[in-house]
């Protein structure tokens, strides 16, 4: 073989392996996107799927954040239902009282900036942005205590700006509601 | 050869002077927040220096990087004088006016918004106005790139574009297009509020608008590392590019995907529907596609070069690379960094994975690592591969370049592996102060304190790199020699149309950037009552 027909098989070599390369590393890709897909639809594990608003000048007011209807609300089927707002620079309610082993709904908005609502120790993550509502299903599968950080800056006062949230026993918490329509640590 | 020297070495010492400024506020900002400082007193500081670092570090150091980068790769690689140096000398004009207008109202206090904005907090006018005068003065050069490219190209029909100005115009037309979407945010939504011609604000609208710029701005920073991986690191080492068409589809696919893929920042907004997000999430995936071919033929270069080099066997080219060589080690350590950083991106990207690190100081420390760390050490191996041949002086220091990037190195490790952890732990980013006497917080006390060690030696490097750049400013005056590119193993004749132009591969980036933002922010201008109050920052009492 001559040096230039050397070459030339060299450059095929060259060009086979890196093709293999190419195909390995799109599957890799495909396979993680569709992992991502089969999880979202078998599992409904994804992010909040539909757009909800709320106007933050009346947010107090009228509506489902008014400030008598805040906090940890019974529905009829069994979950839980938490309603807060977060403003300069804290949450309303400053904590938040839930039930352990109970589907939880969170609903949060933003009466003024841009908020982040993240329960430390779960995957409880999101933003709360103004004249949007924010939506989350989860479940506690034990009591105890989590801190609740805004994690989005939101001015100057934004490093104090923690609440906490209390899981506490599922019977206690029932035995609570018949008292209260709404509840929150303080009560 | 480089006739445009004063204006590129303008756009490097200006680029590197403004990044050391924002070190030092960066590692200030580790300390006074961590375990080891008592409380600051007023918070007010601390916001301020992140917006600077982050306007800095984010807007004008690359910028000025990938420009004064792009000015030599137009010169070196078509081998030509720029056309159009006085308009890019009127560029650079613009990014100092913008970069001071900008920084005024900053260092008053008057714009501590962060360099991500946040409306419906609003801040000096002058800040905005600055980026903007940035940004125009960048589009500036991004006109000149392709001017220059198409010029050369009608002189010489038919010859494959050099690979350096091929990659060279992909970031230009990247930096253009993605640099839109904050453009609108700015010129329609923040600044007519700023001004005081309206007192309102859709707050999710604007997070859309930034999320089409904050993602393909990383891969905008990441360009001139990704062109020194391609055309100088195979050079320097004594070995050659293995694959040219390879390097071309992957800048071609970074253009284009890039760019539509910028909801995965906003998974847990409320104002997106889950069917985008998964869409941008599909396709942030793909955007790994280009880096994995990347990492491949840069490791096969090196591979060519070990060989080359008389090493046998399937390990022992690792062992005959140049290991004293700086740029051996500086592309090693942006690999190793790349890895890491890619890795928490493949979570960071992830539909259901994201929740567990949004926001978080993990996010801190994957795009420190990313782009401090993989980024940033390319932009110093540029800065040593070029220097001899824009001051005509040798850089001689080679222990103290050594020492230099392996402080990097580890200095960058020290300081985001200890974020990642305490993001996991949800410890929320960009807070002036944290009880770490709380219990629920006193675990991330000793990670935050590593940390700081970690930004001390970030410090030192930057400043024995400028010990490097000014001792190579002082040296006598040395001939470099002729300015060359990496040499592909088997060098194109000709390659395809497709391969050689950005016609079809621009369509299709604009035609995808419609598909995935058309939608999304069509629903919010539709959507009523979405305007919110703007909270004025910074106002006198």
């Amino acid at each position: 073989m001559t040096l230039q027909d050397n070459h030339a098989a060299g450059a095929v070599v060259a060009a086979r392996v890196e093709r293999k390369w190419a195909m390995v590393s799109v599957a890799v890709i495909v396979l993680l996107a569709g992992m991502a897909a089969f999880a979202g639809i078998h599992q409904a594990t994804m992010p909040q799927a539909r757009v909800e608003t709320a106007d933050p000048t009346t947010l107090h007011i009228a509506g489902e954040f008014v400030e008598s209807n805040l906090g940890s609300a019974l529905e009829p089927d069994g979950s839980v239902t938490v309603r807060a707002v977060a403003q300069q620079y804290s949450f309303t309610p400053q904590c938040l009282l839930v039930p352990a082993e109970t589907p939880i709904t969170f609903r949060a908005s933003s009466a003024d900036v841009v908020h982040g609502f993240l329960i430390q120790g779960t995957n409880i993550n999101t933003m709360l942005v103004p004249g949007y509502v924010s939506a989350i299903p989860i479940r506690f599968d034990k009591p105890g205590d989590h801190l609740m950080p805004c994690h989005e800056f939101c001015g100057i006062g934004h490093e104090g700006m923690w609440a906490n949230v209390k899981v506490i026993d599922k019977a206690a918490f029932l035995a609570m509601t018949s008292a209260h329509r709404r509840l929150t640590c303080v009560e | 050869m480089l006739s445009s020297k004063r204006l590129v070495l303008a756009h490097f010492w200006l680029a590197f002077t403004v990044f050391g400024l924002a070190l030092l506020l960066g590692a200030w900002q580790m300390l006074v927040r961590s375990p080891l400082l008592a409380w600051i007193s007023n918070p007010e500081w601390y916001y301020r220096s992140v917006t600077a670092h982050g306007t800095v570090m984010g807007y004008v150091f690359p910028t000025l990087i990938a420009m004064g980068f792009g000015y030599a790769i137009s010169e070196l690689a078509l081998e030509r004088p720029l056309i159009g140096q006085r308009w890019a000398w009127t560029g650079f004009g613009l990014v100092v006016v913008g970069a001071v207008m900008a920084m005024v109202p900053v260092s008053m206090g008057l714009a501590s918004v962060l360099y991500t904005f946040y409306p419906p907090l609003i801040g000096s006018p002058f800040y905005y106005l600055g980026i903007v005068l940035v940004v125009v003065g960048s589009w500036i050069w991004v006109a000149l790139m392709s001017l220059n490219l198409y010029v050369w190209k009608r002189d010489n029909p038919g010859k494959p574009v050099p690979l350096a100005m091929f990659a060279n115009v992909a970031g230009s037309l990247l930096w253009g297009w993605t640099a839109v979407g904050a453009a609108l945010e700015l010129l329609l939504q923040i600044l007519p509020v700023a001004l005081g011609f309206r007192t309102t604000i859709d707050a999710g609208l604007a997070r859309v608008f930034f999320s089409w710029t904050l993602h393909a701005i990383v891969y905008f920073w990441l360009m001139p590392a990704y062109i020194a991986y391609y055309t100088i690191i195979p050079r320097a080492i004594g070995g050659k590019l293995y694959s040219d068409s390879m390097a071309r589809i992957s800048f071609i696919l970074f253009l284009v995907v890039a760019m539509p893929i910028g909801i995965h920042h906003l998974f847990t907004d409320p104002q997106v529907g889950a069917g985008f997000k998964f869409m941008h999430s599909a396709l942030t995936a793909l955007v790994a596609l280009p880096t994995l071919l990347t990492v491949f033929t840069i490791c096969a270069s090196a591979e060519i070069a070990g060989r080359l080099r008389g090493g046998k066997g399937p390990f022992g080219w690792v062992a005959a690379l140049p290991w004293r060589n700086p740029m051996m080690l500086a592309v090693t350590f942006s690999f190793v960094m790349l890895g890491f950083g890619g890795a928490g991106g493949l979570i960071n990207m992830s539909f259901q994975l994201d929740a567990s690190i949004h926001n978080t100081q993990w996010v801190t420390g994957h795009f420190h690592l990313i782009f401090g760390g993989a980024i940033v050490i390319m932009y110093f191996a540029i800065a040593y591969d070029l220097w001899p041949h824009l001051t005509g002086r040798a850089l001689t220091s080679l222990g103290l370049m050594r020492a230099q990037l392996w402080l990097w190195f580890v200095g960058m490790i020290v300081t985001t592996f200890p974020w990642h952890y305490v993001g996991i732990l949800g410890m929320p980013r960009r807070m002036a102060f944290y009880d770490f006497t709380n219990t629920a917080l006193a675990p991330e006390a000793l990670p935050v304190t590593i940390s700081v060690f970690g930004g001390f030696l970030l410090v030192i490097s930057g400043a024995l790199f400028f010990v490097v750049l000014i001792k190579g400013q002082l040296a006598p005056k040395a001939e470099a020699g002729v300015y060359r590119f990496s040499i592909a193993i088997h060098p194109p004749t000709s390659v395809p149309v497709a391969l050689n132009g950005y016609s079809l591969w621009l369509v299709l980036m604009i035609g995808l950037t419609v598909v995935n933002y058309g939608f999304p922010i069509a629903q919010l201008l539709a959507l009523k009552n979405t305007s919110v109050p703007a909270v004025y920052v910074g106002a006198q009492p």
